[in-house]
């Protein structure tokens, strides 16, 4: 099992959520975050005083999955949320020792 | 003169309109402090209209337009308690009656301290604030109206004020200033940013501004006449000549026209007419306007100079705007507009004006600045724990320390 994390650009969400639910993707976690990458920040100015925002909004989305998915997975994550331009966000994978579901206490993959 | 309905009308309806500033610039300046301190600036705006109206009916409206006329520094005891004030009395060289011109003066008097609100943003204590209003209601503000509007010293010398250019802007400008060299800077100012938390409220804020500034300007006419029109249409007029002025200065030295810039013109403009509204006229006030939100939105620029922590532009924009417009005045008057007004250079009444316009703005500003620091220099000492919030409170917040309340319940953890 693995967890892959996917921090974005926000308007790509519906993209994203849409390519997984093709796939056949079961549920996923999304959370609004801030952060800053090579884009950096950017900046505002009020009255004349400019100030510099040293983080993003992002979007993060975190989706538990078989083994076998992660690399379909993955890939239409990073293909939906391409826009080409700095600041497209990453993609990762980590490995998952347990998952229990809590309703009716499945464990391992079948959890999943 | 006999009661006149319509003149009472207007100036009764006037006075609802500028009480109604007062929440407006609340939300003016609410919307500009950090989302912590909202509260605690909303209730330093509405406090006002609780303590200066009992202040003023105790003993404000006397000591201020008592000896109408006396050419004095300060008003009598006549009308402590506004005692034999009854409803049939008609308010000298008016069709009002004396209690609708208790009313809507004591509008004004409410308004001028909550302007300095802004100055001192997101760290006095309450309790500090609460002081300092009171005193400053007592020791500045009734004097300097005396002066002006009710026929004092100033008034005698020739120095014209329709509606407080010098009495409402210079003077809580002035105080302002004296009160943000007694407190300091916000921590971290300026390296960290301190952005607006909510420029939607602001803009709401001008919008009421504006609209009760109609009251302010035109209900000064105390009559329902020419000069009312006149001075209403002045105060449209400046209000927009100054917002376009700001963007313009703004889009060419920053690159974008904000909103933030639009909602300050706007007021910027409405301050600079102030003291000309019932004396000028044609197109006198779009050039006042124009000169006021260009120059305005300069005079931002010397408290990052100067390093002096003038919160939300207060400095900038009330007593350099008040400036411009009682100064201005001393150009634009036109007699022919108000027969009580005079002429200003432009019109052939010559330099005197002009002089009396400079002298009644120094004057108030000198007489507000001093008093008000030995205010703010009395509660410092006075006060168990002085008039600025402590570190960690300042960084909690003021709505949670000063009041025990938040403004916004967003979090669902």
């Amino acid at each position: 099992m693995k967890l892959i994390v996917g921090i974005i650009k926000p308007f790509k969400l519906d993209d994203v959520k849409d390519a997984l639910k093709d796939l056949g993707v079961q549920g996923l976690t999304v959370s609004d975050v801030q952060g800053f990458g090579r884009q950096r920040g950017h900046t505002e100015v009020y009255r004349g005083a400019e100030y510099t925002i040293d983080f993003v909004p992002k979007v993060r989305i975190e989706i538990l999955v078989d083994d076998a998915d992660v690399e379909r997975i993955t890939t239409a994550i990073v293909e939906t949320s391409r826009t080409g331009k700095i600041g497209d966000g990453k993609v990762w994978v980590v490995p998952v020792d347990s998952v229990v579901r809590i309703r009716t206490g499945e464990a391992g993959p079948d959890a999943v | 003169m006999k009661i006149n309905a319509g003149d009472t009308a207007w100036v009764l309806v006037s006075a609802a309109l500028v009480l109604f500033m007062t929440p407006g610039l609340a939300l003016f300046y609410g919307g500009m402090v950090r989302a912590k301190n909202v509260l605690a600036m909303l209730m330093q705006n509405f406090f006002a209209m609780g303590i200066v109206t009992v202040l003023w009916v105790l003993f404000g409206y006397t000591l201020a337009f008592g000896g109408f006329g006396n050419g004095g520094v300060i008003g009598n005891f006549d009308f402590i308690g506004l005692k034999d004030i009854s409803s049939e009395m008609v308010f000298a060289g008016t069709a009002i009656p004396v209690l609708a011109f208790v009313a809507f003066q004591l509008t004004f008097a409410v308004i001028t301290p909550a302007l300095i609100t802004g100055a001192i943003a997101d760290r006095m204590r309450f309790v500090a604030w609460v002081g300092f209003i009171i005193l400053w209601s007592v020791l500045v503000y009734l004097p300097v109206a005396h002066w002006i509007f009710a026929g004092g010293w100033l008034a005698e010398r020739g120095a014209l004020d329709f509606a407080g250019g010098a009495v409402v802007h210079v003077n809580a400008g002035a105080g302002a200033l004296a009160l943000v060299f007694l407190l300091g800077k916000r921590r971290r100012w300026p390296k960290e940013p301190m952005p607006p938390h909510s420029l939607p409220l602001t803009l709401l804020g001008t919008g009421i501004l504006w609209f009760g500034w109609f009251g302010f300007n035109a209900g000064s006419a105390l009559a329902a006449n020419g000069v009312a029109a006149q001075a209403f249409l002045n105060t449209f007029v400046a209000a927009a000549a100054a917002m376009v002025a700001w963007l313009i200065v703004e889009r060419l030295k920053d690159g974008h026209a904000t909103t933030l810039g639009a909602a300050s013109g706007a007021v910027a403009g409405l301050v600079a007419i102030t003291p000309c509204a019932g004396f000028v006229g044609g197109l006198a006030p779009l050039a006042i306007g124009g000169v006021a939100g260009a120059v305005c939105y300069l005079a931002i620029s010397l408290k990052f100079r100067f390093g002096y922590d003038d919160s939300l532009d207060v400095i900038a924009v009330h007593l350099v705007g008040g400036i411009i417009g009682s100064v201005l005045l001393g150009l634009f008057a036109d007699a022919s507009v108000n027969p009580a007004g005079a002429d200003g250079v432009f019109f052939g009444g010559g330099w005197s004006l002009f002089g009396e316009q400079v002298l009644a703005v120094v004057v108030v500003m000198v007489f507000s600045f001093t008093v008000s620091l030995a205010i703010g220099f009395g509660l410092k000492k006075a006060l168990p724990g002085g008039i600025r919030v402590s570190e960690e409170d300042e960084e909690t917040g003021l709505d949670l320390t000063q009041h025990s309340e938040t403004g916004y319940a967003l979090e669902r953890v």
